[in-house]
């Protein structure tokens, strides 16, 4: 097909899908029927489209659970596979309910903050039922739908880090107060109105508020937790760890970066008038640039390093890009998405082995990809997007790094002194999968 | 007791090799074996492996073992069999054993040695 004949069609099915929205309300009560034969332009399409958007892009996120957890099991040794499943689809489901629960309206109280600018509604369950209220511009259960994913991703990113030497039930109670309360309070000093946003900081889809403060939330923990058992030998020696399945982990990377179009496109917010549309389109492909760029550098700089190019690191690579682009991924140009992704893939390289020579076990790579990555998106913004500033940035990011650090390590202290962290050694060597599940991944060899 | 004396040969060699190998024995009328994958190091030691920036040495290598009992007379035509086609002239192509086995019992029938086969 050419394109003016892809245009008419277009241009037909759009006609024809207008043509039937009045038909829908008619069918569905006889009043609504009178209201539009009365007053046919009265269909709100911007309270429509930015819904369509919200909805969108909550389930390409939804979606990134899904990266999170194929990359994960891939990189997890066959031992504990079943246990990271497990994590992964028990954090989503937490998230969820503690989001609706006291997360929501903690991170959006309006005007009903608790400490104004610092903590808004506690123990506020979000309700959504009733008439669209089209002053708003979208449908609020779109706007819970969508916020709640970003949530999740947050309590995503600290199952990777903590990867096989941590117990279900302690990681799951720290995902209940990271998802009910940490990510809550920290993202309403920006996105909920609070002291951030008003200090003019900025952070679009989310390079503090979500990576770096998963990031910070997971750093913490593995240096309380401490490395998986025979990580690092008494010589100073790095023994790798191969992970299960690099299939599974590049299935999960290529999910995450379907999910980050919701992410960081579905962020703009809005989707009602012309103006909106372009700017999702911009962020869309700024996105798919920077990850690019990320993933390519990162191969170059392996091969260059290490004589071989290593996949696990080209994976993180792109991930990196995708973090580095999220604070700003409208304003720059596909040059500046490349370039800002691109120093994504090189912080990738530098942090890696920089962790292991501080024996900081980040089993999949989450502290460069999320923490450090997310800091060098948010500094990257005043490049290409006015009236922010480097100092307010880095305030923003020193802000809500010391906040998820210190809190998420007093919650993960109080677990380790109270029902303990870690699993025996005997338990660790034998795999999470057999010794507190008693469900292996891969369990053809007895029962084939 | 009946049934000819059996030995058994075991030989570890290349995965790559298993293929023909196969072949090779069964147009010499082998009419079994029992193939496991199996890790192992000789001579040729390992290699060097890097994940994630660390480099780590691999000191069991990949390697398939067969093993095939047969009637004696078979014996050492399978060995050279194997010998033969499994050799690549690299470091690393394997070793093969052989072994005299006490008997042999065919589950199904109770037939032994080489009745068993």
């Amino acid at each position: 097909m050419n394109t003016p004949m892809k245009l008419a069609g277009l241009a037909t099915l759009g006609a024809s899908l207008f043509a039937s929205l009045p038909a829908w309300a008619q069918d569905a009560t006889a009043e609504a029927a009178e209201v539009v034969a009365a007053a046919p332009a009265a269909v709100d399409n911007a309270f429509i489209f930015n819904t369509l958007l919200f909805l969108i892009g909550g389930f390409l996120v939804f979606w990134m659970a899904a990266g999170f957890a194929m990359l994960e099991a891939g990189l997890v040794r066959s031992k504990n596979v079943t246990m990271q499943l497990t994590k992964n689809i028990a954090l989503f489901a937490i998230a969820s309910l503690m989001y609706w629960i006291v997360g929501y309206n903690l991170m959006y109280p309006g005007d009903a903050w608790t400490m104004t600018g610092y903590v808004g509604q506690l123990f506020s369950a979000k309700t959504i039922g009733g008439d669209p209220d089209l002053a708003t511009g979208y449908s609020a259960g779109s706007d819970f739908f969508f916020q709640l994913m970003f949530c999740a991703t947050t309590a995503s990113i600290v199952s990777g880090t903590l990867a096989e030497r941590i117990k279900l039930w302690p990681f799951l109670i720290f995902t209940v107060v990271l998802t009910g309360f940490l990510y809550p309070i920290e993202a309403s000093w920006q996105w909920g109105g609070g002291w951030l946003s008003e200090a003019g900081f900025s952070d679009f889809a989310g390079s503090t508020l979500v990576h770096a403060a998963g990031g910070f939330a997971a750093l913490s923990g593995a240096l309380i937790l401490g490395p998986r058992l025979g990580k690092y030998t008494k010589e100073g020696r790095v023994n790798p760890m191969p992970g299960s399945n690099l299939a599974l982990a590049t299935l999960g990377t290529f999910v995450l970066w379907l999910g980050w179009f919701g992410f960081n496109g579905a962020s703009q917010l809005a989707l009602g008038t012309e103006v909106d549309a372009n700017a999702v389109s911009i962020i869309f492909a700024n996105t798919n640039m920077a990850a690019s760029a990320g993933a390519v550098v990162a191969m170059i700089l392996s091969q260059l390093i290490y004589k071989k190019v290593d996949l696990t690191m080209v994976l993180n690579g792109a991930l990196a890009g995708l973090v580095s682009i999220t604070a700003g991924p409208l304003d720059p140009s596909l040059f500046g998405a490349v370039w800002i992704g691109g120093i994504g893939g090189v912080i990738v390289l530098v942090v890696v082995p920089l962790l292991d020579k501080l024996k900081i076990d980040d089993v999949v790579g989450a502290i460069p990809v999320h923490l450090v990555a997310g800091f060098w998106g948010t500094m990257a913004v005043p490049f290409y997007t006015d009236g922010t500033s480097f100092g307010m940035q880095f305030v923003g990011f020193a802000a809500i790094g010391l906040f998820m650090f210190v809190t998420s390590g007093i919650v993960w202290v109080v677990l380790k002194s109270t029902m303990g962290l870690r699993p025996t050694q005997e338990d660790e060597m034998m795999g999470l999968d057999k010794a507190e599940l008693g469900l292996e991944a891969y369990p053809e060899f007895t029962k084939g | 007791m009946k049934g000819k004396d059996v030995k058994l040969i075991i030989a570890a060699i290349k995965p790559f090799k298993l293929e023909e190998v196969r072949e090779a024995l069964t147009t010499i009328g082998v009419r079994g074996m029992m193939v496991t994958e199996i890790k192992g190091f000789g001579s040729q030691s390992g290699h060097t492996e890097i994940y994630r920036g660390a480099e780590y040495a691999v000191n069991f290598v990949p390697k398939v073992r067969l093993e095939i009992v047969v009637s004696d007379s078979l014996a050492d035509a399978v060995v050279e069999t194997i010998r033969t086609t499994a050799k690549t002239d690299k470091i690393g192509d394997g070793k093969i054993f052989v072994l005299d086995v006490q008997h042999a019992v065919r589950v199904r029938t109770g037939e032994i040695n080489d009745d068993a086969l």
